[in-house]
Formats: C-alpha cells, structure tokens, sequence
C-alpha cells in the first residue's frame, strides 16, 4: 500500500559546515550524507570545505582527506582505491559510482555524496547488502559438474572463454543493483542485475554442467522478469559492463528452452 | 524480527517456473497491436463523417469484423498481462495485489465479450 508519511528519522536536515583551512586558494565542497542511528537523531548533510591543493584527485582521496584531517567520525567502506574491490561504491553527484575511480574534476559545483540508494544504512556512507550477497550466493556463482573430475584443466576453446568477457570483470560493488527501480521496489524478491549477470555468467560458461538447474532457479515473475530493460544498470557501471544484456540473454534461453 | 538466515531470505519460496510463458504472449498482443491499430487508425479517419449504413457496410465485410475481433482479444489480453506487471512492480499486500488483479481480468473479459458481441451484432446483422 501507499505510505504517505515517511518513516520515522528518514527526513533530511542540514549539518554543519565545517571550513577549509586558513589561506586555502582552490576549495572544492563536498555534501556528504551523514547517519548515525545510535544518535535517535534524523540524517543529516555536512558540508566540508576541501582544500585541493592538497588533496588527491579522486573522490575517494577527498573522502580520506576529511576523514583523516577534518572529521574522523565520517564512515566510509574503501580499500583497493583502484577500482576493483568495489567496497567504495557510492552515489556521487547523482550517480552510483567508485569514489576511487571518480575525479573529483569531472564533478561541477558541490560534489554531492551519498550512500547507495535504497538500502538499509549502517552508518553515514556505509550500506547493509546483506540481502544483496545472499541473493549471489543463492546462485551457486561457482562452476557445478556432474562428470567425473578430469585429471587436468578443464579444457576450453577461445571463443567460450570469449564468451565470459564482459561478465566476470564484474566486481560485485552493487552499483547497477541499486539503481535500478525494479530492485528498490521489490529488492526483496528480485535478484537485481548484479546476481542476475553472475548467474548468467555460469549459465554461459561451457564447462559448467548445471545450465538446466540454474535456468529452473530464476524462471520466476519475480526473481528474473521484474527485470524491465530500464538500463540504469548498465549505464552506472563503473566498469563499463552491460548487466542488462545479460539478463536478456537469460530471457532468450528461457524462450528457447520452451518454444 | 525472524532469525531467518538472509540465504534463506533470499531463496524465499524458491522459483515458480513461470514467467517466461506471460513475456512471451506480452510481446505477440503487444507486437499484433501495431499494425492493429494502424488499420484501426486508417479506418476511423476515412470513415470521418460517414453515416450510419456505410459504418454497417464497413463492419458487415467479413475482413473487416475479423480484424476488429482480432484487435479487440489483442487489447484486452495484452492489458490484463500489462497491468499483472504493474501490480507486481508497485501494489502491495499481496492480498491486495492478487484481488485488483483478478478484478482486472473480469472486467478486462467483460469488456472482450461486449466489445465481440457488438461487433458480432452490427456484421451479422447488416
């Protein structure tokens, strides 16, 4: 049902402003969502005022430069700062994205961060994707075979492993997932376009023996058609891959397996 | 609270193994409906200010009511599968959800069989 009140603590109200240093020349600002839920108190914006002269050139490096020199309360998830963990996926200037690989240029004006959209938050920047990695693991996301074990590598030709590029350089940062409405709406059941390429990505894989099963497990209105090709996916990765395609790839079997 | 584990949570009540068969009939209404309604379009315009007998006339020749026959099964099935989606997308209880939804199909049948009916009527009867 409709609810036409928010829910309690989920209203937003300004923060504290806090100065770039004395005689700083080239300050950026940086509109950072804050929530403590221990507080009892509403989320709440803060402003930093960063100096860039001495900050590094990607969000990630102003994130740590607040943190390290101006507020160390701010809460963050970050370790590879090369794009490829995916811990420091977050919504940068409207877009899901790795503070790591965004250039705090290519922002114009206030850069505006907040933790991925419509998910529970632990605190400040930091979301809880239990359900997100559970929903992977439902998958199986690891090769299954009935056959005997070979004594050596499973043997594959260059173009099935061709087949795989695109899909296992995801790095599972849950940006595409939480942008997409089908998920916000009904993350509980659907499978969002993160898990459902990982499942594809088996599905596809030439040595893998369980194709059937693994198409049985997401013939669902729920877990696979809440897809409808809104493409926020693929337009958010930061990795550039295309998990739409993936999911029609999916459809495609499905349709060929029963027509 | 559940102490659910979120594995668990996440297989729910596992797969219904349907789906595939409702995405394949959307499209072939939805895909059917476009040069239906081309034709339809078509027809009303060049029927503009025509009397009652001639639209009699245009309903009587057999091609004519089948295609009307045929649009109208395309419209009202290719809405009660739209709307099924839109339900699923945002209505909530289930409850809810499930009873707007087999209302939809009545009046969606009802509508099919009126809409035959009056068509059956005016090209049989002329």
């Amino acid at each position: 049902m409709a609810q036409f009140k928010l829910p309690a603590n989920s209203i937003m109200t300004k923060g504290k402003v806090w100065k770039a240093p004395e005689g700083a020349k080239n300050t950026k600002k940086f509109e950072i969502y804050r929530f403590d839920p221990d507080s009892g108190k509403n989320p709440r914006t803060d402003t930093y005022e960063v100096d860039l002269d001495t900050c590094g050139p990607m969000v990630l490096d102003a994130l740590l430069k607040i943190k390290n020199e101006m507020d160390p309360t701010l809460t963050l998830r970050r370790s590879c700062r090369e794009g490829i963990c995916g811990s420091c996926a977050m919504n940068i200037d409207g877009t899901n994205t790795l503070a790591c690989t965004k250039a705090i240029e290519d922002v114009k004006g206030t850069v505006k961060i907040y933790p991925l959209p419509h998910m529970p938050v632990v605190k400040d920047l930091v979301p809880d994707l239990t359900n997100f990695y559970a929903q992977l693991r439902s998958v199986d996301p690891f090769l299954k075979t009935k056959s005997q074990a070979p004594t050596r590598e499973r043997l594959q030709t260059e173009a099935d492993r061709a087949q795989l590029d695109g899909l296992y350089e995801c790095i599972l940062c849950a940006c595409c997932s939480t942008s997409c409405p089908s998920y916000w709406w009904n993350g509980d059941r659907y499978l969002g376009p993160a898990v459902l390429m990982q499942a594809y990505r088996w599905i596809i894989d030439s040595r893998d023996e369980a194709t059937g099963e693994r198409l049985d497990a997401l013939e669902d209105p729920f877990k696979l058609y809440r897809c409808h090709t809104i493409m926020n996916c693929a337009k958010t990765c930061p990795k550039g891959l295309n998990p739409a395609r993936a999911i029609a790839e999916i459809k495609k079997m499905l349709m060929e397996r029963k027509y | 609270m559940s102490f659910r584990s979120p594995l668990s949570k996440a297989y729910g009540l596992g797969s219904a193994k349907d789906g595939t068969h409702h995405f394949m009939i959307q499209r072939l209404t939805g895909i059917a409906l476009v040069p239906l309604m081309l034709w339809l379009t078509f027809s009303i315009a060049c029927l503009g200010g025509a009397d009652l007998a001639s639209v009699r006339d245009f309903i009587a020749n057999p091609l004519n009511a089948t295609l009307l026959i045929c649009l109208t099964v395309s419209v009202f099935y290719h809405s009660s599968l739209g709307m099924q989606v839109v339900l699923e997308d945002y209505l909530r209880p289930h409850w809810l959800r499930l009873t707007v939804q087999i209302l939809i199909n009545f009046a969606n049948f009802a509508l099919a069989v009126v809409s035959i009916l009056a068509i059956l009527k005016l090209a049989v009867a002329a």
